[in-house]
């Protein structure tokens, strides 16, 4: 009975009113829905970027040449083969030619790699919205109270996102095929 | 002897012999005792102390047991995100372990169902036993199930003894020194969420989760049913249940229904939400949903 009370109030307040989030289609930067984010004091923690290890900071090399904006073979960071709209973006439209250690928005804002789901926000304002009630990706802690959750790099690689090799961080998605844990003994079977 | 569960279930057998001598009438009432719900406080109190130092001895390791209640203003609801889950069971062991489940024989209380996209869902031709070097399979999905906790329970509905019930924030559990093993629970759970101890419970100390809930988690005696109980051990303390936290792609999700702003509601609000056997008005707090 008292669910029945629960699901009559959620359906009449979807009825109702259009979603405070209901914006039309665009870079959701500078975000109204910023507005929605829990308060900093209750805000949920993000445990640190998936950086390879001795790659942050950048500017350890960065801060000493000169951004090279051209769509070129680099001969560094190899391993980085762009598999993510490439044909439309490069390089420097995510990380800031100026501060390597930011990325950059489409505004022009510079932002944290502890935030950089803004950045991927802009393009992906469904996933992000459903990111931050919690409900795409993942939070760990309390229900009710202090909560951690993963940032979207750390299950989607930024440069090739739908097919992520190796999954840095914990657990595999993207389309990493993972290996199963066993079944379970069919019953009569020890 | 009337003090000891055990003994109730040896004794309701030997009663069950004697009944023809009539002798049991007189003895039932001062010997069937009470529920740990219908003790006075301080009672159950030292029930609960004298349970923690058995287990404590029995197992040589600091444990802890709480009966810890509900929280008022909380039912938990719990979703499930079809689209993402891969079928990878992480969170059936990560149950095992939390819930203290037997190792041998074998207890699990999440059952993951492979079935065939082109069928959709379909329980009749899922296969539970799936096991392919790499998940997930293509033109399959996966249907974890677990206690749906439902709001009109029929488990607990049939229990002859009561040993089983549903909480004030809407946790289905049983009373493990109170349940005789009747097994009518399981019969009438569409969702094949009950599980039976047929032998004693194969649960080393070292496996053990010593954080135990009176009604979740703590070991349980050979021939009682055993169920998902949104690990109320955790959840109680405010905490998510082991598999949304063991969940890699983060397809479980859990929370307060009555919070405008728990994830479950979100959810139920936004998103494509079905449930099991919806026919049977079992009203589970347990919904799917498919979050693309
Ligand atoms: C879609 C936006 C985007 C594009 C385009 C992009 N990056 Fe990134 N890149 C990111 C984000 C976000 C991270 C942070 C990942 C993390 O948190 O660990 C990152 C991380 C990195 C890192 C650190 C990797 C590591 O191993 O830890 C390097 C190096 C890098 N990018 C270089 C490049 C280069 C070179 C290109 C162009 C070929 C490029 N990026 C294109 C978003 C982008
Ligand atoms: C060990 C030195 C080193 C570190 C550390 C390093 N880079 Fe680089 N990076 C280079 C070099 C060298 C190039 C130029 C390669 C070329 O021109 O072929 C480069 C090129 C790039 C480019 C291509 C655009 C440009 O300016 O040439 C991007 C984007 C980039 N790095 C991002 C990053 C990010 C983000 C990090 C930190 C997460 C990082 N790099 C850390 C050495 C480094
Ligand atoms: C400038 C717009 C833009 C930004 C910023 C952006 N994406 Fe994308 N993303 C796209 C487009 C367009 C596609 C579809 C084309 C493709 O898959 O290459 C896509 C595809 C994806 C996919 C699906 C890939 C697949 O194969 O199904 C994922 C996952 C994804 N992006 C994650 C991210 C993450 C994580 C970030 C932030 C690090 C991000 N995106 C930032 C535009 C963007
Ligand atoms: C806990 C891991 C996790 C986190 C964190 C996460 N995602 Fe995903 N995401 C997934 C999985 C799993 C899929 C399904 C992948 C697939 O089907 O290939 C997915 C799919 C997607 C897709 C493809 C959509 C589709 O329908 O196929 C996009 C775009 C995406 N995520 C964006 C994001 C963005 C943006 C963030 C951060 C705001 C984020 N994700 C955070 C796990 C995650």
């Amino acid at each position: 009975m008292r669910l029945l009370a629960v699901l009559a109030l959620v359906s009449c307040s979807t009825a109702g009113e259009t979603p405070p989030w209901h914006s039309p289609e665009g870079p959701a930067d500078p975000d109204p829905t910023l507005a929605a984010m829990p308060p900093a004091t209750e805000r949920t923690e993000v445990p640190p970027p998936p950086f390879s290890e001795g790659i942050f900071p950048c500017s350890q090399c960065h801060s000493r040449a000169p951004a090279n904006t051209k769509r070129r073979e680099l001969t560094f960071h190899r391993e980085i083969v762009l598999a993510h709209d490439e044909g439309h973006r490069w390089c420097l439209d995510c990380h800031d030619p100026d501060d390597r250690d930011k990325l950059r928005l489409a505004s022009g804002e510079r932002v944290a790699f502890e935030e950089s789901f803004r950045l991927c926000g802009q393009c992906h304002g469904d996933k992000y919205r459903d990111w931050r009630a919690g409900v795409h990706g993942r939070r760990s802690g309390e229900w009710s109270g202090h909560k951690t959750y993963l940032l979207c790099a750390h299950c989607h690689n930024p440069h090739r996102p739908g097919f992520h090799p190796g999954f840095r961080g914990e657990g595999p998605p993207g389309r990493e095929p993972v290996i199963p844990m066993p079944p379970p003994v069919r019953p009569g079977r020890r | 002897m009337c003090g000891d569960p055990t003994d109730r279930r040896s004794f309701l057998r030997q009663v069950a012999g004697a009944a023809a001598g009539g002798v049991a009438a007189g003895l039932l009432p001062s010997c069937v005792g009470e529920r740990l719900r219908d003790l006075p406080r301080d009672e159950a109190r030292r029930r609960l102390a004298r349970l923690e130092a058995e287990t404590r001895a029995r197992f040589g390791r600091e444990v802890t047991l709480s009966a810890q209640e509900a929280q008022p203003g909380v039912v938990f609801g719990y979703a499930l995100d079809l689209s993402r889950c891969i079928g990878c069971r992480r969170c059936v062991y990560a149950c095992v372990e939390e819930n203290n489940q037997s190792r041998e024989p074998q207890i699990h209380w999440i059952k993951v169902l492979a079935m065939d996209k082109r069928r959709g869902i379909d329980l009749v031709h899922a296969d539970a036993y799936y096991n392919p070097p790499a998940v997930p399979e293509d033109g399959r999905f996966y249907v974890p199930v677990q206690c749906q906790q439902c709001d009109n329970a029929p488990c607990t509905k049939v229990c002859p003894v009561r040993a089983t019930w549903q909480e004030p924030d809407g946790i289905v559990v049983v009373d493990y020194d109170w349940c005789i093993g009747c097994r009518y629970c399981m019969a009438a759970c569409p969702y094949g969420a009950r599980h039976f101890n047929w032998s004693e419970p194969g649960l080393r100390a070292a496996e053990l989760n010593p954080a135990l809930h009176y009604l979740g988690n703590r070991p349980r005696p050979m021939g009682v049913v055993e169920k998902c109980t949104f690990c109320i051990q955790r959840t109680r303390q405010g905490r998510y249940p082991a598999c949304v936290e063991a969940c890699p792609v983060g397809a479980r999700k859990f929370g307060n229904l009555l919070d405008p702003g728990s994830e479950v509601r979100y959810v139920i609000e936004h998103k494509r939400v079905l449930i099991l056997k919806e026919e049977l008005n079992t009203m589970p707090k347990f919904f799917y949903f498919y979050g693309t």
